[in-house]
């Protein structure tokens, strides 16, 4: 009944289902890093570590104060901007007018010593958060069953996205955000805040990553490694789509995470690199992405 | 001293690029309405003064005093809120924004600029073109743009870098008409020019800049007898 030409339709769908969510983390994750690299030209390498802070973070609160995931989901995202903004202005700053390189690796090293220290504290195994119980169970679809907690996080995913890239495409704040990625300098003379500018927008990346990992704590085990493991898809995924493009970073990130599903259906064995395997040929045919502007 | 009228004064200013001394103390001063050039060769010195007075160079010394008001030590993002509009030699119009978030990006400085509608009243072209994307106009269309976008923010005080560079006799002719009535509305304006021909009737005042230096201050009235010496200094 659900097979066609031999495909199994209830196995195509959930594992479309399964790219989707993969989706919706890489869109919201590329998003920030998109955004931070667009303006402060940094490729923020402790990215995975905030999300995976973002994580930690709601699963401390719900295990020491009982905080549950619906406060989480909105104060964690916001401690997660805070501590960006932190690290932007006490040690990012102070190196802005060095080579990117040292910002890269400065951040690395940010990464790293998060991951430590929660290895440290926590263990290397992973911890469990309950789904809340305003969304468990499910959906029963003509082709598929849709557990509610996964739809909900394609509906936020989509939402934020969606409401990120309205702020920054047809706003006055978006405009000084794209200005600012063309010449800072000029904005400034402007009397434009740039600085400041700087300092929110790192914040609000990183609270991006934040918001992905209380997201991602009731399905993915929470560990000190779960970041780590989903930058370097998440990087590539800003390199096909553009490095600094915002709608490509959330179009992108869609993308893959189906066609990631796609491959897990059809050819498993190549799923875990199908990612890569695009981003090479993106890289060799248009260098600056699919939606990168050529310098 | 600051006299009352005096919108900009400088006074050995010396400017750095890293390592590199471009300005050698420079001096001068703007009074309010007046409209001063910055004369010289490529290189010497006259963008960078007017990127100084924007603190967008490296590192400065000695006094720059807008509207009454030390500004060596404000930070740049300060300086246009004491009403100075700054329009580089580049244009400086954004890619990634259309014409008319150009126009509305410089945050107001002053309650008295132009309206929007009375800048598409005066350049019609860009009321024609305000939902093209800024750099897909031409170079007069562009460089009317970065003048429009400084008055609308009520700049009173105007730094133009070059703004008849490459662009046809009729543009500058233009741009003439509009400078001309920027004066008369009492704006002081601060103009480096190439175009000596194009400064020379409308400025009140010029400044020759040399290696970082002021090397000559020519007054209207004594343009045509100094018109020998700029020629020497300006290798016309």
């Amino acid at each position: 009944m659900a097979s066609l030409l031999d495909i199994n339709l209830f196995g195509l769908f959930g594992q479309l289902l399964v790219g989707l969510i993969n989706g919706s983390f890489y869109a919201l994750l590329s998003l920030g890093l998109a955004i931070i690299f667009g303006l402060l030209k940094i490729i923020n390498f402790a990215h995975g570590a905030l999300y995976m802070l973002g994580a930690f973070l709601a699963w401390m609160a719900l295990q020491y104060f009982g905080i549950n995931y619906w406060v989480a989901i909105i104060v964690v995202p916001i401690i997660v901007a805070a501590i960006g903004i932190l690290i932007e202005r006490i040690l990012l700053r102070p190196i802005s007018n060095e080579d990117h390189l040292y910002s890269l690796l400065l951040t690395f090293g940010v990464g790293l010593i998060f991951q430590g220290v929660f290895t440290h504290i926590f263990g290397s195994s992973g911890l469990s958060y309950k789904i809340p119980p305003e969304l468990k169970g499910g959906f029963k679809l003509p082709f598929m069953y849709l557990p509610t907690y996964r739809g909900w996080i394609i509906f936020v995913s989509l939402l934020v996205c969606g409401l990120t890239w309205y702020m920054i495409e047809k706003t006055k704040l978006g405009a000084y955000l794209r200005a600012g990625t063309e010449d800072p300098k000029l904005m400034q003379a402007f009397g434009i805040n740039v600085p400041l500018i700087v300092t929110l927008t790192f914040g609000f990346g990183v609270g991006l990553a934040g918001l992905a990992g209380v997201l991602a704590a009731p399905i993915y085990s929470v560990s000190p490694y779960m970041g780590s493991n989903l930058l370097i898809v998440v990087f590539a995924i800003v390199v096909i789509g553009g490095m600094g493009s915002i709608g490509g970073a959330i179009i992108t990130g869609l993308i893959m995470g189906i066609l990631e599903g796609l491959t897990k259906y059809f050819y498993p064995e190549a799923s875990t690199t199908i990612i890569f395997v695009v981003m090479v040929i993106v890289l060799l045919i248009k260098p600056a992405g699919l939606f990168g502007k050529e310098n | 001293m600051v006299s009352g009228n005096e919108k900009i004064r400088i006074q050995n200013l010396h400017a750095f690029y890293g390592e590199s001394h471009i300005l050698h103390g420079i001096d001068l001063h703007v009074l309010q309405g007046e409209l001063v050039t910055l004369l010289g060769r490529n290189g010497s010195g006259r963008s960078t003064t007017l990127r100084s007075i924007m603190n967008m160079v490296g590192r400065r010394t000695g006094s720059i005093n807008i509207n009454g008001s030390e500004t060596l030590d404000l930070p740049a993002h300060r300086i246009a809120h004491l009403g100075v509009g700054y329009c580089p030699e580049e244009r400086g119009i954004f890619s990634s924004l259309n014409v008319e978030e150009n126009l509305l990006l410089p945050p107001t400085v002053r309650s008295d600029g132009m309206s929007v509608d009375e800048i598409y009243e005066v350049f019609p072209n860009l009321f024609e073109r305000r939902f093209s994307q800024g750099t897909r106009l031409s170079g007069g269309e562009q460089q009317m743009l970065a003048i429009a976008r400084i008055l609308r923010s009520g700049a009173n005080i105007l730094l133009l870098d070059e703004i008849t560079e490459g662009l046809a006799p009729v543009i500058v002719k233009k741009l003439g008409d509009v400078l001309l009535e920027l004066k008369k509305r009492g704006l002081t304006v601060l103009l480096v020019e190439q175009n000596f021909r194009f400064a020379a009737p409308i400025a009140d005042r010029h400044y020759v800049v040399e290696h970082g230096h002021i090397v000559e201050e020519v007054r209207k009235d004594e343009l045509e007898a100094k018109t020998p010496l700029l020629n020497t200094l300006l290798g016309v």
